[in-house]
């Protein structure tokens, strides 16, 4: 047996070309950067400051304790999609068969990964608006198909429009991917443009990957869900997860609701990549869908209170921010300094110790703004205005 | 509305009204009126802080008394109620479905205090038939609040 040499050459590691196919996140510089600085008020965290449940908790240990520590079905536990046929029903008025039309994954974000693989084709072009979630992108590009941005503007309160998708459209689109409300700009989009849209959706035969893993977090608007349009059930997968609205991002529990097809085929991705999600997390979620909902109402009415504080907080230093009515960002513009989004958050990390998210970091139309998430204490977002605004005051040109 | 102000104020009440127009969209001075009213109106009725004593070091006992009433005639239990709640020593007063009447949370400076304000005042009061004491060992949550050291929530400083 020999031992490796210490003056053993590095090998040359063969890399996929599809691996190489997607950028490493934008923010490994400020990451690093943030990683040196102590005291840090972080508006750049995307998950609530809230615990799970105890509710939910407790009926994961529970099964734990009992012993319930094995596989289960690999679409999902049968009582787990029997219950969330039902939420859904409830909640948006669509009507899934939990035997087949429902898929329990590891996340929203693996029910992206695999609706993408289970629908694109290399060379399909899938639409997307821009600025999004960063995972949208490279979920696309790992399945070989190729996205198309959609620029969206703060003037059209970043919505995507049907007219602008329509211009874009050639006979390789498959699918637009849509999420609201919006990670990163806090945009819903009310029903009548979404109906634009299914309109374009049943024109064209697309199918249309609609990411509602913000859905409960709503403020004086009105959330529709896709797949409840006229005619739309055929053509949407209806991406969603208990991360965001029941505060148990770590548990990784999401789902896909499609016709029947997609989802036998995303099971069949996910049955030899993933067997199923983790038994507890299931138990955790079957708590959280019948379990009281109260808990679900408060976080949103303190997120609300806190939304309003941030955005008007924003106007009063100087920012012009639009008004978010989803999620749990605020997307302020900076374009007042002058700087580009990059340049603004690393200043403002290094002078102030806030940090932000650089609205580049999402796409294009990003550039300009940056992302704060107001799902943090009071304390420490009036902290981070205050030191924000005298950021502001220093650099503001206009 | 008042019922947001009041949220707000429940959980933190030395939220300004300034930080509640702020959380509420409310004008400030809307928000200053309406709390102004309601303190007059007895909706707020006090503004406190929860003290964990234990930790303060100060001796505090606590005891909840249920009491068992004789209904008597033309005395509803209001009015007998209203003859306990009168002690300062009963800092809560309840009627209750169940075995007893009313629950009163009684303060004392210790177990001895306790005994005398049930045995010398409070059974003495017309139309109380019976007491049951029971002294409070531990307190580990308080209107919400858990006494021992909050959950920690801890989380990464960046996620997309």
């Amino acid at each position: 047996m020999t031992t490796q040499s210490k003056t053993q050459k590095h090998r040359k590691q063969h890399i996929s070309r599809r691996a190489n196919s997607i950028q490493p996140s934008g923010i490994r510089k400020f990451f690093d950067l943030l990683s040196s600085i102590d005291g840090v008020i972080s508006l750049g965290v995307g998950e609530p400051d809230y615990t799970t449940p105890w509710h939910i908790r407790e009926s994961a240990i529970e099964s734990i304790e009992k012993g319930q520590t094995m596989y289960t079905s690999n679409s999902g536990m049968p009582e787990l999609r029997k219950e969330l046929a039902r939420y859904l029903k409830n909640e948006y008025k669509v009507d899934y068969d939990p035997t087949n039309e429902i898929l329990i994954t590891v996340g929203c974000s693996e029910a992206l990964d695999l609706t993408m693989r289970a629908i694109i084709d290399p060379g399909d072009e899938v639409i997307i608006p821009d600025p999004c979630f960063v995972a949208y992108g490279s979920c696309i590009t790992l399945s070989g198909g190729k996205p198309v941005h959609i620029p969206t503007y703060e003037k059209n309160n970043f919505e995507i429009t049907a007219k602008d998708i329509e211009e874009r459209l050639t006979d390789k689109t498959r699918a637009i991917l849509i999420g609201y409300p919006s990670n990163p700009t806090g945009a819903v989009m009310n029903r009548k443009k979404l109906a634009d849209i299914a309109a374009l959706a049943l024109k064209y035969d697309l199918t249309v990957v609609s990411d509602e893993i913000y859905s409960k977090l709503v403020y004086g608007a009105e959330f529709t869900c896709f797949a409840s349009l006229p005619e739309m059930k055929e053509h949407t997968v209806f991406l969603g997860g208990f991360s965001k609205a029941f505060a148990m991002t770590g548990w990784r529990v999401g789902y896909a609701a499609a016709p029947k097809e997609i989802i036998a085929a995303m099971t069949k991705i996910h049955q030899y990549t993933m067997m199923c999600v983790s038994t507890m997390s299931q138990m955790a979620a079957i708590e959280a869908l019948k379990g009281e909902q109260e808990s679900v109402t408060d976080m949103v009415e303190d997120y609300n209170r806190r939304r309003q504080v941030i955005v008007k907080g924003f106007r009063d230093i100087g920012l012009e921010c639009y008004e978010p009515k989803g999620a749990f960002y605020a997307f302020p513009s900076i374009k007042c300094t002058g700087m580009t989004s990059e340049e603004f958050a690393e200043k403002l990390l290094e002078e102030e110790k806030v940090a932000v998210i650089a609205g580049s970091t999402f796409g294009k139309c990003g550039e300009g703004y940056i992302r704060c998430c107001y799902a943090t204490s009071l304390k420490d977002i009036e902290e981070a205005l205050k030191r924000m605004g005298r950021f502001v005051s220093k650099y503001k040109k206009t | 509305m008042l019922k947001d102000i009041l949220k707000i104020l429940e959980n933190d009440a030395r939220a300004t009204p300034k930080q509640i127009a702020a959380m509420t969209g409310m004008p400030q001075m809307e928000v200053g009126k309406q709390i102004k009213q309601a303190q007059e109106d007895r909706i707020i009725l006090k503004y406190k802080a929860i003290v964990n004593w234990d930790k303060a070091g100060n001796e505090h006992v606590f005891a909840w008394i249920g009491v068992k009433l004789e209904p008597q005639k033309d005395v509803g239990f209001d009015s007998i109620a209203e003859r306990i709640y009168r002690f300062p020593q009963a800092r809560s007063v309840y009627l209750v479905s169940g075995t007893v009447d009313l629950f009163v949370l009684v303060a004392g400076k210790n177990n001895h205090d306790i005994a005398n304000f049930v045995s010398q005042k409070l059974s003495h009061v017309d139309g109380v038939k019976e007491t049951i004491t029971q002294f409070i060992l531990k307190r580990y949550k308080e209107d919400g609040e858990i006494m021992e050291s909050a959950e920690i929530v801890e989380r990464q400083a960046v996620v997309l």
